[in-house]
């Protein structure tokens, strides 16, 4: 335990010290822990506007940090892979990250970067929540296709997507196996004040793709991820591959063990993209799966049930 | 009379039908300019409003506008392919259809790439491209197809157009103002008809006939690619690239057919376009009707066979009435069926039967590339759990249904404006009394 808490400190150490270009930290991990029970929403940041005036906003990214410049922003962090690990048998579809993500990154309404679906895998298993944000491929179909290089791949394993670039041609939306991307069909409505960087995604572009980014404006101050401390139920675990260490805000956990002793897997690992997400499987589950449609609302509801039906009337 | 003469003969007696745009035309003229310019409308509220005015979502991010780009680039074949393959074995029949094919070609090709911008979020950095362009990309492949297959057929189409426009600038009837004159006679070259300029055009020639039959099917392999090279049920296959080519060809030979019934009645080149025309044509139009259903057949059956979930999904999407099944019924077996059968069958094969074959080829060409497109973005990977319905289904919206009334209102405009600068039958070539009457000459 204590081994495993002190290669944490190394880890948010490291994290504050790549950040060494924050104006304004929007907190530590050890603030982040404190909030999980009090999910991302209420609270508020003091921020230095560019005339010199103080002011309080919603903590949101870009707000927290200095832009890097886009060489940077490349390149990622040295030394890091960055990885997830998700623990199905913990969620019951709360739907605080989809909401805390959604509006840390100011999203349009009804726009997703998490989506959670409900899956079966086939008619005599139990059906169980699947919380998915972008797996950030070691082997992206995205990167690959564009044409542009608008979508890159960074040394620290993150997939971000420089949206004073993309052309809109959607070609990585059909290329990604996992439909992580969303499409900003209109022009965003939110309008944060802040300079754009890919790392934060914030201020979304008309006309151009977004998907979740693992939050890495975040890191410099050494946050975590806003879906990693809204979680409710601690599904969430966020850390680095190479330091072996995965944090959920309330433990940190070695990454190695955790994916050997819980049989973690990767969705459709056949497919060839080498995910960095990992997934413990839904087995002694802390809610029946049932719960997770107590606060739905009627047509969402409806649209999960939808799902299969096709298929079903084939039997397949 | 010598060749010289006769030739003049021909080209006064054909731009005798073009001299003075007929009431019909001029109507016509104007009703294209409106739906352009309600198009343009449609175009400037998708700019303005972002592609929130089209039908396309995040899972459907592609939808008609796709397939209009794949439509004309098939249509494009007509000239490539047509009258490539027919000019290198110098089939002597071809002459008078040429022009008509080619000038399919060039318009085409200009006006398909319209619908990759509109496809595109931001077609305002459509340069970047040529900034950051990443070779890995098949849409670079296809970009750079594209751009060279426009220049060639340009090319193509004004090689053979050479010497007609040194019978214009020669001919003394023809009332022509000043000004166009001018043109042609920069257009002509200083071409003359001396062997050597006419060896060296042959030559030209039938090097860009070779050249522009590989282009034609690299240009539409690529695009097939940018499908196939995604991991998706109905896209990822390995023929992809020449079912893509055959469906091409076949597409365009039919509207080549159409294009020359047209004309043929509109301008009264009886003469010129005779019914043994469009048999031949309608021959070439039968094969690949035939080919067309095997490779339908052979991409479905396997799919079928292999009964992989998820391309299952999409197979039975297709195969289901409730679903896409009319459609699809409709596109592979009516639009192979008809035109085999107007075309195959003796007493049902006619200039007007073999015209319909070829209407319900195009249209059912159409329908097919939206079943190829949209079916299979319906269905992703992980289910479609996304509780807005038009997140779910495509429909397209108004403002692309008028885009793509656009893009043929242009096509037509387009054949309009061609047709008063170019002779629509190649002069100079059917007034030449053929040297070899074999099929296939012995220079091949
Ligand atoms: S999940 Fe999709 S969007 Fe994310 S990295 Fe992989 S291929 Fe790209
Ligand atoms: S939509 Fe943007 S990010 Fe995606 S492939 Fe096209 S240019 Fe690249």
């Amino acid at each position: 335990m204590k081994n495993n808490l002190s290669s944490r400190r190394k880890f948010l150490k490291l994290g504050i010290a790549a950040g060494a270009t924050a104006l304004i930290g929007g907190g530590s991990v050890l603030s982040a822990i404190s909030k999980v029970n009090n999910p991302a929403g209420g609270d508020k940041v003091k921020m230095l506007s560019p005339d010199g005036k103080l002011m309080e906003v919603d903590r949101g990214h870009a707000l927290c940090c200095g832009v890097p410049t886009s060489k940077e922003v490349r390149k990622g962090i040295p030394g890091r892979h960055f990885v997830m690990v998700i623990d199905l048998s913990k969620c019951r579809n709360a739907r605080k990250c989809v909401s805390a993500c959604s509006k840390m990154h100011f999203l349009q309404p009804g726009q997703e970067y998490i989506k959670v679906f409900l899956m079966q895998d086939s008619e005599d298993t139990s059906p169980y929540w699947f919380p998915k944000p972008c797996f950030h491929c070691d082997a992206p179909a995205c990167v690959n296709v564009c044409p542009v290089g608008a979508t890159f791949k960074r040394e620290d394993g993150v997939v971000l997507i420089d949206n004073e670039r993309c052309i809109g041609c959607k070609f990585c939306m059909a290329a990604c196996p996992y439909s992580s991307r969303v499409f900003n069909w209109k022009k965003p409505g939110l309008k944060p004040e802040s300079n754009y960087s890919p790392e934060s995604s914030v201020p979304q572009k008309i006309g151009t793709v977004g998907k979740c980014d693992f939050c890495p404006d975040l890191f410099a101050s050494g946050t975590l991820p806003d879906c990693v401390t809204a979680c409710p139920n601690g599904v969430y675990y966020f850390g680095d591959k190479n330091e072996d260490v995965v944090t959920n805000g309330v433990e940190s956990l070695r990454f190695s063990e955790l994916v050997k002793s819980k049989a973690a897997y990767r969705y459709m690992e056949e497919l060839g993209t080498r995910p960095n997400v990992y997934y413990l499987p839904p087995v002694d589950r802390s809610f029946p799966y049932e719960r997770g449609f107590e606060e739905l609302p009627e047509e969402m509801k409806k649209a999960y049930k939808v799902k299969r039906a096709h298929l079903k009337k084939f039997k397949i | 009379m010598n060749q010289q003469e006769i030739a003049q003969q021909k080209l006064v007696e054909i731009f005798s039908h073009f001299d003075k745009p007929s009431k019909f035309s001029k109507g016509l003229f104007i009703f294209l300019i409106l739906i352009i310019l309600f198009a343009f409308y449609a175009f400037i509220l998708q700019v303005t409003r972002g592609q929130i005015v089209t039908g396309m979502r995040d899972y459907v991010i592609w939808g008609i506008y796709e397939v209009n780009f794949i439509f004309f680039i098939g249509i494009s074949y007509a000239g490539a392919m047509i009258s490539g393959i027919l000019h290198l074995l110098h089939v002597e029949w071809r002459k008078p259809i040429i022009r008509i094919a080619e000038m399919i070609t060039v318009i085409s090709v200009l006006i398909g790439p319209i619908y990759v911008l509109l496809s595109m979020g931001r077609m305002d950095r459509f340069l970047h491209i040529f900034e950051y362009g990443r070779i890995q990309s098949p849409i670079v492949w296809d970009v750079i197809a594209i751009i060279t297959y426009l220049f060639c057929s340009i090319l193509f189409l004004y090689l053979a157009l050479i010497r007609d426009y040194a019978l214009i600038r020669d001919n003394q009837v023809l009332k022509i103002s000043s000004f166009r004159k001018k043109i042609y006679r920069k257009l002509a070259a200083t071409y003359h008809e001396i062997p050597l300029q006419k060896k060296l055009l042959n030559r030209c020639l039938s090097t860009m006939s070779a050249i522009i039959i590989p282009l034609a099917v690299i240009v539409h392999s690529v695009l097939a690619w940018i499908f196939g090279m995604t991991i998706r049920p109905g896209w990822h296959s390995t023929i992809f690239a020449p079912y893509f080519v055959i469906a091409a060809v076949f597409s365009g030979t039919a509207v080549l057919i159409i294009a020359m019934w047209v004309f043929r009645k509109y301008y009264h080149l009886e003469e010129y376009i005779t019914e043994k025309h469009f048999k031949y044509i309608g021959f070439i139009l039968l094969v690949l009707a035939g080919l067309y259903g095997y490779f339908t057949f052979s991409e479905y059956l396997t799919v079928w066979y292999g009964s992989e979930t998820w391309e299952l999904e999409v197979i039975y999407k297709l195969f289901d009435f409730s679903d896409y099944g009319a459609w699809f019924y409709l596109a592979a077996f009516v639009g192979v069926l008809v035109p085999m059968l107007f075309t195959g069958i003796p007493f049902l094969r006619n200039i007007n039967t073999i015209t319909i074959g070829s209407v319900v080829a195009v249209i059912c060409m159409w329908i097919k590339r939206y079943l190829i497109i949209v079916p299979t973005l319906e269905t992703p990977l992980l289910p479609n759990q996304d509780y807005r319905p038009e997140y779910v289904h495509y429909h397209a919206t108004w403002v692309e249904w008028s885009l793509t009334a656009g893009g043929i209102a242009l096509f037509l405009l387009f054949f309009m404006l061609f047709i008063r600068f170019m002779p629509i039958i190649p002069v100079a070539d059917i007034s030449e009394v053929p040297e070899n009457k074999d099929f296939i000459s012995e220079k091949l």
